[in-house]
């Protein structure tokens, strides 16, 4: 079963079209990436799946429903949000209670656990908090909620590595043993990329990629060698990236079969990419391709 | 931990192989369950339950429902004589290659690898 389907959604501001034809279909019971730079419009997309605001045109289906006011759809759903606020008297233990009574399958000794493991001060006023508590706070009802679709928008600000590792171990702990839907976005591709199963990249508002990370293994190369061995590799194929050295070079280029055995007959070492670096350059290739005049929305 | 020149989940069965072939894992005996596997390589339970089923569907894993996986009987062997066949393309072709590039002859080789057994 899928657990979203979004056709040609769009949402446009007055200034730049934030999203511009996403047409997706994320399966359930996954975690999913989705990846983008800042501005890439993965924020305002989380905001149409959780009805926070409204597409500009184009259809969604949230686990079979639409989410706009839909109190069957938001009650399992839940989204956890970088720049969450809350209410000036609110200490955490208040936000856990509140969110105790809005999931129905809320696990209240596993927000204890969580509570004690990331260190939170429960009865402390929230502004007094510093950022990584607070996003503790995300990262404890975000998992304790057991919500069968779960949002975490950048859920780690503030979080050094050690707090990021805690949080990695409980997400595939709880989601190997509660299976639900989960997206993700973060900056942090490396750290989480043999997390997901599947990954959505925005940039600019479009859907630049959308691969299951199996496929992505396979999906781009980089040669290395003499300068002339990696030109007659190219013939003519544009590389997603290009740097010479002397009389060495190296190049990234989207995969076609057969690539891998030619590199080698040629002398080319190779090497794979990651999720990270593939990123990096898809996105880089595509800022380059489109008119430098575009504006580029800010989050 | 994980050889990065392959798909994740290949990287996860040759994992479970090496533990087989060096005798972590004997004949019969149990492999880490999907989740235990996700949970200690820290990677997607999905990722870890195709690595173990490609090693179902190679015959070196086999699956009783309701209790795990064990290695099958004969699967050391079985991997041993896969691994060798393999060898000669990952170690041999790209020994003999350099060795060429290098202007070292068949004889010449032959010596060095004699000696460096004998070290």
């Amino acid at each position: 079963m899928t657990a979203i389907v979004t056709t040609d959604l769009a949402k446009r501001y007055a200034e730049v079209n934030a999203l511009d034809g996403v047409t997706l279909a994320l399966e359930e019971h996954r975690i999913h990436g989705l990846l983008g730079r800042n501005g890439a419009g993965k924020t305002t997309l989380m905001k149409l799946l959780t009805g926070q605001v409204f597409a500009s045109s184009g259809s969604m289906e949230v686990l079979g429903g639409n989410p706009v006011e839909n109190v069957d759809v938001l009650s399992q759903t839940a989204f956890i949000q970088e720049s969450q606020k809350y209410p000036d008297t609110f200490r955490p233990i208040d936000v856990l209670r509140i969110a105790a009574g809005a999931y129905p399958k809320w696990d209240q000794a596993y927000a204890d656990r969580l509570v004690e493991r990331f260190q939170l001060p429960t009865k402390r006023l929230i502004k007094k908090l510093s950022r990584g508590q607070l996003s503790g706070i995300g990262i404890v009802v975000g998992l304790a909620s057991r919500a069968p679709l779960t949002f975490f928008d950048e859920p780690y600000l503030g979080l050094d590595a050690v707090a990021r590792r805690m949080f990695y171990d409980e997400l595939l702990h709880d989601f190997a043993e509660h299976p639900r839907t989960v997206v993700l976005s973060t900056h942090h591709i490396d750290e989480v990329a043999n997390l997901l199963e599947h990954v959505v990249i925005l940039d600019q508002g479009k859907v630049l990629l959308d691969a299951d990370t199996d496929e992505l293994h396979d999906a781009a190369l980089t040669v290395s060698g003499r300068a002339d061995d990696v030109d007659a590799f190219l013939a003519g194929r544009e590389p997603l990236e290009h740097t010479r050295l002397g009389s060495l070079a190296t190049a990234t280029l989207a995969a076609r079969d057969g690539d891998e055995r030619a590199a080698r007959e040629a002398g080319l070492d190779i090497s794979p990419v990651s999720l990270q670096a593939l990123f990096v350059h898809l996105t880089t290739a595509n800022a380059s391709a489109t008119d430098p005049a575009t504006p580029v929305a800010t989050a | 931990m994980l050889d990065d020149s392959k798909p994740l989940f290949v990287a996860v069965a040759e994992q479970i192989e090496d533990g087989i072939l060096d005798g972590s894992y004997p004949e019969d005996a149990a492999v880490p369950s999907t989740n235990e596997l996700a949970a200690f390589l820290r990677i997607n339970p999905a990722t870890a339950g195709k690595g173990l089923g490609l090693l179902v569907d190679a015959g070196v894993l086999i699956k009783r429902r309701g209790i795990g996986m064990f290695v099958a009987p004969g699967a050391r062997a079985a991997l041993r004589e896969r691994r060798k066949l393999a060898f000669e393309d990952q170690f041999i072709a790209p020994l003999l290659r350099e060795a060429a590039a290098l202007g070292i002859g068949p004889e010449e080789l032959a010596n060095m690898i004699t000696k460096e057994v004998a070290r």
